[in-house]
């Protein structure tokens, strides 16, 4: 029993004493609202992006017939050429360095909220991550489809969205939760702007009690059992769009 | 060809020397044609003829390198027209069925006609179920594509493009696709449009339908049109020894 006993004394150090689950909690709530923020907003740019890249893919020509078209494939070209620095750039640099560069340079003569910049940082990380999935996704809808919804007279946009969207949505659900996952874990470098997410918590705890298992691990498994639900609740989703395919 | 008297303005698209090039290959090499209201145009050939590429270029999901094509009318090349309005008045089915996986039969029968006619919701439905019924279908109105054979897919395509109510409807090899005993059951409601008088173009193999049920048979071969009739002269006396020789290979 004197195991028992330590671990209620080392508990209360490190969550009771003093208010310190405060920490975690806090961190926590920072955490989660950094990870939902910043896939909504990277769901927008990921979307619009891929949409941008495929249309080219699909629609690029250098045959014009009117003035209007020769417009609309020069827009299309700078619209393509944007999309694809941004996701060159963003997927070949660290993450951690994306983070400081938002906080400490763009946003420098600014003096704006930490959780503010870490939102605008992962946003735009991971909308280069869904990018790439959703334009996967709808490399992956086959060109049938896309006549077919032509040849019934929607344009190209309405074919999109009633047509390529929905099936492409469906086929890369697994790969859009997987980086929901990898996202919310990967929030936890905020610390390198002193914004107290969950490990900065955690680790604050530490420094003040110098008992590194308890803080850590305690966070490790806040993490493992916010993934396991999301994943619970991805896995869900999955089978009810696939009940159509039987 | 078969008629001669018959009005210039029965036609209902007239291609005037389309030349067609993918990467320096002439799929189509200045082809002109008329096709009339009510005509049944079939278009045979060997693989690789063209004649797939033709049936494309007219609602422009291939789009012509030079030349012009008419739809009632219309330069359908010319950029300035709404290609999607007309593409309405053209029902297309294609070799591959290409429903729409994620909606049941249902949705995929009023999703354009509720989209884009603005049809309400009820008369597209009442409408998408008598067309059901009239291929025999009805009771598939709730199940997804997933869940028929091959040549029920078929039949609901081409329900899909009438649910438009169509001008003309455009068959891209429509029973390549199915298994043997399922290739009559489509060919007989194609065969029940011919008797309405729809207009069609079909590129087919099914040499019995071309003889049956078109009203103009048309022979292409390197993208060139060799040879058009009506059926009885095409397939009794045809002219051209390549026609012949086609002919010796597939009946």
């Amino acid at each position: 029993m004197e195991w028992l006993e330590e671990f209620k004394k080392d508990f209360y150090l490190n969550f009771i004493k003093d208010d310190r689950w405060k920490y975690i909690a806090n961190g926590l709530g920072t955490t989660i609202k950094i990870t939902v923020i910043a896939i909504l907003i990277g769901l927008v740019i990921g979307i619009t992006t891929a949409v941008i890249r495929a249309t080219y893919a699909k629609e690029h020509t250098t045959k014009y017939g009117s003035f209007g078209q020769r417009i609309y494939q020069y827009v299309l070209s700078l619209l393509n050429f944007i999309s694809h620095v941004y996701i060159t750039v963003i997927r070949g640099t660290p993450t951690v360095i994306q983070l400081l560069i938002i906080y400490f340079v763009v946003f420098a003569s600014v003096a704006v909220d930490k959780t503010f910049a870490a939102i605008i940082a992962f946003s735009i990380n991971t909308g280069a991550y869904i990018s790439e999935i959703v334009r996967g996704g709808i490399m992956s809808v086959d060109n049938g489809q896309f006549e077919a919804g032509r040849s019934l007279g929607f344009g190209y946009i309405r074919t999109m969205i009633y047509i390529v969207m929905p099936q492409a949505f469906k086929n890369v659900l697994p790969a859009l939760g997987n980086e929901f996952i990898v996202l919310l874990k990967e929030t936890s470098i905020s610390g390198y702007i002193a914004l107290e997410d969950l490990t900065k918590g955690a680790d604050i705890i530490r420094s003040r009690t110098y008992d590194p298992y308890f803080p850590l691990l305690g966070a490790a498994l806040i993490y493992l059992l916010i993934v396991s639900i999301l994943s619970l609740g991805v896995n869900k989703l999955e089978r009810r769009l696939r009940q159509s395919e039987r | 060809m078969s008629d001669k008297t018959v009005n210039e303005s029965d036609v209902i698209i007239s291609v005037k020397n389309v030349t067609k090039e993918f990467k320096n290959v002439k799929a189509l090499d200045n082809v002109s044609n008329d096709i009339r209201k009510g005509e049944v145009v079939a278009i045979i050939g060997p693989s690789g003829s063209g004649k797939s590429t033709f049936l494309r270029c007219l609602n422009l999901l291939e789009v012509p390198t030079s030349g012009n094509i008419y739809f009632e009318g219309k330069d359908i090349t010319d950029p300035k027209q709404n290609i999607n309005l007309l593409r309405q008045k053209m029902g297309m089915v294609f070799q591959q069925f290409n429903l729409f996986p994620h909606m049941t039969v249902l949705k995929n029968l009023t999703l354009a006609p509720m989209k884009l006619q603005k049809k309400p919701a009820e008369q597209a439905k009442e409408e998408a179920m008598a067309l059901l019924k009239r291929v025999g279908l009805a009771e598939k109105a709730e199940a997804y594509p997933n869940q028929l054979s091959g040549g029920q897919k078929q039949r609901i395509a081409i329900v899909r493009a009438l649910c438009m109510k169509p001008d003309v409807m455009l068959f891209d090899e429509p029973t390549s696709a199915l298994d043997p005993e399922m290739v009559g059951e489509v060919l007989e409601v194609m065969k029940g449009l011919a008797e309405e008088n729809m207009t069609m173009a079909v590129v087919t193999h099914e040499m019995g339908f071309a003889r049956e049920v078109a009203t103009r048979v048309v022979f292409m071969e390197n993208g060139k049109i060799l040879e058009e009739n009506d059926p009885a002269s095409f397939f009794g006396s045809p002219q051209s020894p390549r026609l012949n020789a086609f002919l010796n290979k597939v009946l």
